[in-house]
């Protein structure tokens, strides 16, 4: 929760946005030498792929030519020129996971998936790749899901962990993870409670507030877990603009007299049921967050699962 | 000035100078492919191996990029020399048979057969065209894409270029393509695309640049499948 969207799979905008968020990361990276794989790594992690108008901006704006950033880009294979899924799968064919097995289980995932290596399945959902060697050879066959390692993975243990991937890895470590706890969320004002029964995210109920940003106003889900990012919203918010948020019921404008460290854009407070404040920024993208128990009107932490590891982030 | 011994012969050359141009030098030839005065050294054909120091310890070396240093024993034309001469011959062969470039220095070099899998490319990867393209004609239009058996030479995306100038100066410089086989016009056929190496085209005056004139041309047959 508390990072107001996941930017990572993005929706590819216009050309101008493309060249704006290009511009800034150049900029970022313009005082080093040799900082065009910096670049290009950046990009990728913003948009998931490097498209065709992100590498023509890259090299407009650090007037190095497009052949040679091109050159760069096809060179390494941590680079991909087309579009990937939301879950990237990676199954190591290294020789010890080969001879452990990988073959059968990179069959099992070409079958599942219904891709053959580097390809990405119609629905942009999955994006199959091998990979020569993951360096934890014991472990093998490993299969990487999203950066999670599955080690010692069977031509049986394939159908779960597809199976996890779309439920969400994040929403199977919130049962586990003793970081990753639900808060019960209220307004500040009315008291009422934010908590959405009917819109699941992260497999839980989520936290509904009417979002209006840049003229465009619609119903943004946040995770109610204390370290996801994950959100859902009816309304394509432009990246990085400040949107103000309200509660359902009473209508009031949450954003609250902090500012966030990062951006400077104006924090959100939401109560928790039983005392405590939860702050996040308003900035779509921005994944700066406060979480303070001990404010607010009684003090008791009781609606917390594991308030002292909480209070520590 | 430093002081080399190239086969025997002592010569006196500036500091920076590689090689290649001292043994051009005192007149001895050494054949290069990718390798063109005006254009940086590059190293990739490796058709310009000469031995350096004395053996046991003796190694091989591209003259196009090893700059000359005192007292630098030189040979360019040991066994050992031209044996991986040839060798790099066969495999330009193997690579790219239809070259008249390549199948002028299989004849000059005596090597009358290649032991590999026959391959059609028309690129050897030399990267003259791009150096042409970005030292010579300041365009920087095309360059290497890709890794490994996936490395290939062109513009980013294959796209038409907006710095390209059309000058024609890759297709002047390169080994590989300047010659294509011109099936479609049998009058004008300079083709040498059929791989084969007998008879070599040098002592064949009365062909021009042609390596042969075989009908029906085995290089075209497969260019037209």
């Amino acid at each position: 929760m508390f990072a107001y969207w996941n930017a990572k799979f993005d929706f590819i905008g216009e050309e101008d946005m493309i060249a704006e968020e290009v511009a800034r990361v150049v900029e970022k990276h313009a005082d080093r030498r040799g900082a065009l794989i910096s670049v290009l790594e950046d990009i990728q992690q913003k948009y998931g792929y490097l498209s065709r108008g992100a590498l023509e901006a890259v090299a407009l704006k650090s007037r190095r030519s497009l052949v040679d950033i091109y050159s760069v880009a096809t060179f390494y294979r941590a680079f991909s020129l087309s579009p990937r899924g939301r879950h990237l799968v990676s199954a190591c064919v290294g020789t010890a996971c080969h001879v452990r097995g990988a073959p059968g289980v990179v069959e099992e995932l070409k079958r599942r998936l219904g891709i053959n290596p580097g390809a990405t399945t119609t629905d942009r959902e999955f994006t199959l790749e091998t990979v020569n060697c993951l360096g934890a050879c014991a472990l093998g066959p490993i299969v990487v899901v999203d950066g999670r390692y599955n080690p010692n993975v069977g031509v049986a243990k394939v159908e779960p962990i597809i199976a996890k991937a779309i439920r969400g890895s994040e929403a199977d470590d919130a049962l586990h993870d003793e970081r990753i706890f639900p808060l019960n969320v209220q307004c500040p004002r009315c008291g009422h409670s934010l908590l959405d029964e009917a819109h699941l995210v992260d497999g839980q109920a989520s936290i509904r507030l009417r979002g209006n940003a840049d003229g465009q106003s619609g119903w943004i889900n946040l995770s109610r877990l204390y370290g996801s990012v994950h959100s859902v919203t009816d309304t394509l918010f432009p990246n990085d603009s400040i949107t103000s948020f309200r509660c359902p019921n009473c209508d009031h404008d949450l954003a609250g007299p902090v500012h966030c460290n990062d951006c400077d854009a104006p924090m959100v407070p939401l109560g928790i049921t039983g005392g405590g404040i939860v702050q996040f920024c308003s900035r779509r993208g921005c994944p700066s967050h406060t979480l303070d128990l001990d404010s607010g009107r009684s003090g008791a932490t009781a609606a917390f699962n594991a308030p002292e590891r909480g209070s520590a982030s | 000035m430093i002081t080399l011994k190239i086969n025997g012969l002592n010569v006196t050359v500036e500091e920076g100078t590689t090689v290649l141009e001292a043994a051009k030098f005192l007149g001895f030839p050494i054949p290069t492919l990718c390798h063109m005065e005006g254009l940086s050294p590059y190293g990739a054909c490796r058709l310009c191996v000469v031995e350096i120091g004395e053996s046991p310890k003796s190694r091989l070396v591209s003259s196009c990029t090893y700059p000359a240093e005192a007292g630098l024993i030189v040979r360019t034309s040991s066994a050992r020399v031209v044996k991986a001469r040839k060798m790099v011959i066969e495999l330009l062969l193997a690579t790219c048979p239809q070259s008249k470039v390549i199948q002028d220095l299989a004849s000059e070099h005596g090597v009358r057969q290649q032991r590999f899998r026959q391959e059609h490319e028309d690129c050897i990867l030399c990267g003259l065209c791009l150096r042409m393209c970005s030292e010579q004609m300041m365009a920087h239009a095309i360059g290497f894409r890709g890794r490994g058996e996936h490395r290939s030479l062109g513009t980013p995306f294959d796209a038409k270029s907006e710095v390209c100038r059309l000058c024609g100066g890759c297709i002047y410089v390169c080994p590989a393509c300047q010659l294509r086989c011109t099936y479609n016009q049998p009058e004008k056929a300079i083709c040498g695309g059929c791989g084969n190496l007998e008879p070599p085209c040098v002592d064949k005056p009365q062909f021009d640049d042609m390596m042969c004139y075989m009908t029906p041309c085995v290089a075209c047959e497969i260019k037209k499948d």
